[in-house]
């Protein structure tokens, strides 16, 4: 562990924010008040944020269906995003995407994506952007990070992507997260390989990866090893894979019906990646419980903050259907 | 002006581009050709000699050939473009739209308008397409209904090689995707080009090709060399046709249409794709929405019948819409009471 005070704060709170802002949306979609199909990030905070704690503004990532923390972790406004999941006029894309569309292009936010498996050749053409752009004065390129879940793993386009970023050496990170569930199937079912995920890449040549998803400490000091030997220019890809838990269901209002007896408690007492980074850090007295308390109630209220200011948020107006069209009939 | 082929105004036109513009960048299955053999890069240059000694002028970073992985190509063609580069990117043969539609269709042509206007994607997809090479049912097809339809894509289908100059240009210095439909039976075809560098054709002007007051031919790509031949051949009987290259299936000049059509009262619309759902039935429903009172006669549609492309010689030249089929259809118009 090489964090300081306020980096290990700052990890917390990226992951308590991600965590409340899915908690609530998981109540405010109950209300019915939120159109569409959401699909909540719970349980895999630890690893968009010990992958996003390293990254800068020139580094890319490209996102999921389940895209809300990978889109906070990477610094997309809270409000922006909440009221663009609720609608609005004033939402991050102006209520034209949506949960599963969320994009901050400044950000180095290329996109949420509706299409599982859709991304991971996205992200290879921006790390090949990267590539061609070259490293910095300090020798290291930027990169782009195509995360996928089990299911995606399974798409055509990301064996696609995987083998195009070895060929072309583009500065690609691919990030397996394995919640054991694509949409309502099991891994040990879907994914048809022998061993892991991570395997997978292993056979496209690339260097790989694997860390504990639960623990925010496993991936960051994982990802820094990838990241460190991406960055070089020649290395090429890499890839890892995380194994995390997904608390909630496929979309909202998944019955879940395959989950097991108890599955739900158990996973929310033994597989909390907040209660492990909490038990962890007072633990090592890194931080005291009222330290994180007082970050618990700071990311509520922050939540609280956007769901009031995205109900207050002005709606779009039936002629915004044709605003950022460039051929019109 | 310089003469040219049409395959080489389209390699002239992407050279000068990545000369001007360092975010222009080319990728492709074999666009290098011969990437990893004995022959080394450039001993193909490109199955169409589109990108010929593009490799060795501006290196593996901009010239990228790709294995063939379609969705990976179209992918990072649009990855290239949100990350501020000026993709160029080839599909061999438009028939391979179907294993990359998602990311051309989902992604590419939706994210500006997805994204609240929070990006550009200034991509080039060109896609060398249509019949006349005997190559059958999965290398001749004309796709244009498919990517007309589609929000979000601009769509070209250049006529000449002066046209595929300038519409390149203009398709690369584009913000938004372009597809680019190159018809493989022109890339002989030989023509005047304007050499000037910074010769663009806006998108959404029709060309009249031939003029005269009897009827209209409506064409695109390919077609619209058959339908001047046709209008030619008219003509020694006394029958003007206005020929109108569409240019750009979308954009769409309905303007253009629309004025011949009310002059000539007859209208008649050539598309080398399948008879349902395509430019041909979309152009004919424009021409009864907007120009009903000036019709005299019935709008012709000439078009394949509605099978797959077919490989022999004979059944090739039966399933294409031709020059003679064109004069026909004209004449029933002429002749309607």
């Amino acid at each position: 562990m090489q964090l300081n005070r306020e980096a290990l704060t700052r990890a917390y709170r990226q992951m308590k924010l991600i965590r409340e802002f899915e908690e609530r949306l998981h109540e405010e979609i109950q209300t019915g008040e939120i159109a569409g199909f959401t699909h909540l990030y719970c349980g895999q905070e630890a690893v968009a944020v010990g992958v996003c704690e390293h990254l800068t503004e020139r580094d890319k990532i490209v996102s999921t269906h389940r895209g809300h923390g990978h889109c906070l972790a990477k610094g997309c406004d809270v409000d922006g995003m909440m009221k663009e999941i609720w609608g609005s006029q004033e939402g991050l894309c102006n209520g034209k995407g949506g949960s599963m569309h969320i994009a901050d292009i400044d950000k180095g936010m290329l996109g949420a994506n509706g299409i599982v498996g859709a991304g991971a050749p996205i992200a290879v053409g921006a790390a090949i952007s990267n590539k061609i752009d070259g490293p910095d004065e300090n020798g290291d390129l930027a990169v782009a990070i195509a995360f996928s879940g089990d299911g995606a793993c399974n798409q055509g386009t990301t064996f696609e992507a995987m083998n195009l970023a070895v060929v072309t050496k583009a500065p690609c990170i691919f990030v397996f997260e394995n919640n054991h569930y694509s949409e309502h199937t099991g891994v040990d079912y879907a994914v048809g390989t022998v061993r892991d995920i991570a395997s997978r890449a292993e056979a496209f040549g690339m260097k790989v990866w694997r860390g504990d998803g639960t623990d925010f400490f496993s991936v960051y000091d994982t990802f820094r090893e990838v990241l460190e030997y991406v960055r070089v220019p020649g290395n090429g890809p890499a890839a890892v894979e995380f194994d995390t838990e997904r608390f909630f269901g496929h979309f909202e209002g998944d019955p879940q019906r395959y989950r097991g007896d108890g599955e739900l408690d158990r996973l929310r007492a033994e597989r909390d990646c907040l209660k492990i980074f909490r038990k962890s850090v007072t633990g090592a007295a890194l931080l005291d419980h009222a330290d994180l308390d007082k970050v618990d109630t700071d990311a509520l209220q922050a939540i609280e903050n956007a769901v009031k200011a995205s109900r207050a948020a002005a709606r779009p107006s039936p002629e915004n259907v044709l605003d950022n069209v460039y051929i019109s009939y | 002006m310089a003469k040219m082929m049409y395959r080489d105004a389209i390699r002239n036109t992407i050279f000068q581009e990545m000369q001007r513009d360092s975010r222009v960048v080319v990728l492709g299955e074999d666009v290098v050709g011969g990437m990893g053999t004995a022959g080394g890069p450039e001993a193909i240059g490109g199955i169409w000699s589109t990108s010929t000694g593009l490799y060795d002028a501006f290196g593996p970073d901009r010239v990228i050939d790709t294995p063939i992985s379609e969705s990976a190509i179209m992918g990072a063609a649009g990855g290239l473009a949100l990350a501020g580069k000026r993709p160029v990117a080839e599909i061999m043969f438009a028939d391979f739209i179907g294993v990359c539609m998602d990311q051309l269709w989902n992604q590419i042509a939706k994210f500006r308008y997805m994204f609240g206007g929070k990006s550009v994607c200034p991509a080039v997809i060109r896609m060398p397409c249509g019949a006349g090479y005997n190559a059958a049912a999965q290398h001749s097809q004309m796709i244009s209904q498919f990517v007309t339809g589609m929000p979000g894509l601009k769509v070209v289908m250049p006529a000449t090689p002066e046209d595929a100059c300038g519409l390149l240009r203009q398709a690369i210095r584009d913000d938004d995707p372009v597809v680019f439909l190159e018809h493989k039976f022109l890339y002989a075809m030989s023509g005047e080009v304007n050499d000037d560098p910074d010769f663009c054709i806006p998108f959404g002007h029709a060309r009249l090709a031939r003029a005269g007051q009897d009827a209209t031919i409506i064409a695109s790509g390919m077609m619209v060399s058959y339908a001047e031949t046709a209008a030619d051949d008219l003509a020694q009987d006394g029958i003007g046709c206005d020929v109108i290259d569409l240019r750009t299936t979308s954009p769409l000049d309905e303007e253009a249409i629309l004025d011949s059509v009310e002059v000539t009262g007859r209208a008649v619309i050539v598309d080398e794709a399948p008879p349902r759902c395509s430019l041909a039935t979309d152009i004919s429903s424009l021409i009864a929405q907007k120009a009903f009172a000036s019709l005299k006669a019935p709008i012709e549609m000439v078009t394949p019948p509605h099978t797959p492309v077919p490989f022999a010689r004979e059944l090739e030249s039966a399933y294409l819409p031709g020059p003679a089929k064109i004069a026909a259809a004209v004449r029933k118009t002429l002749e309607y009471r």
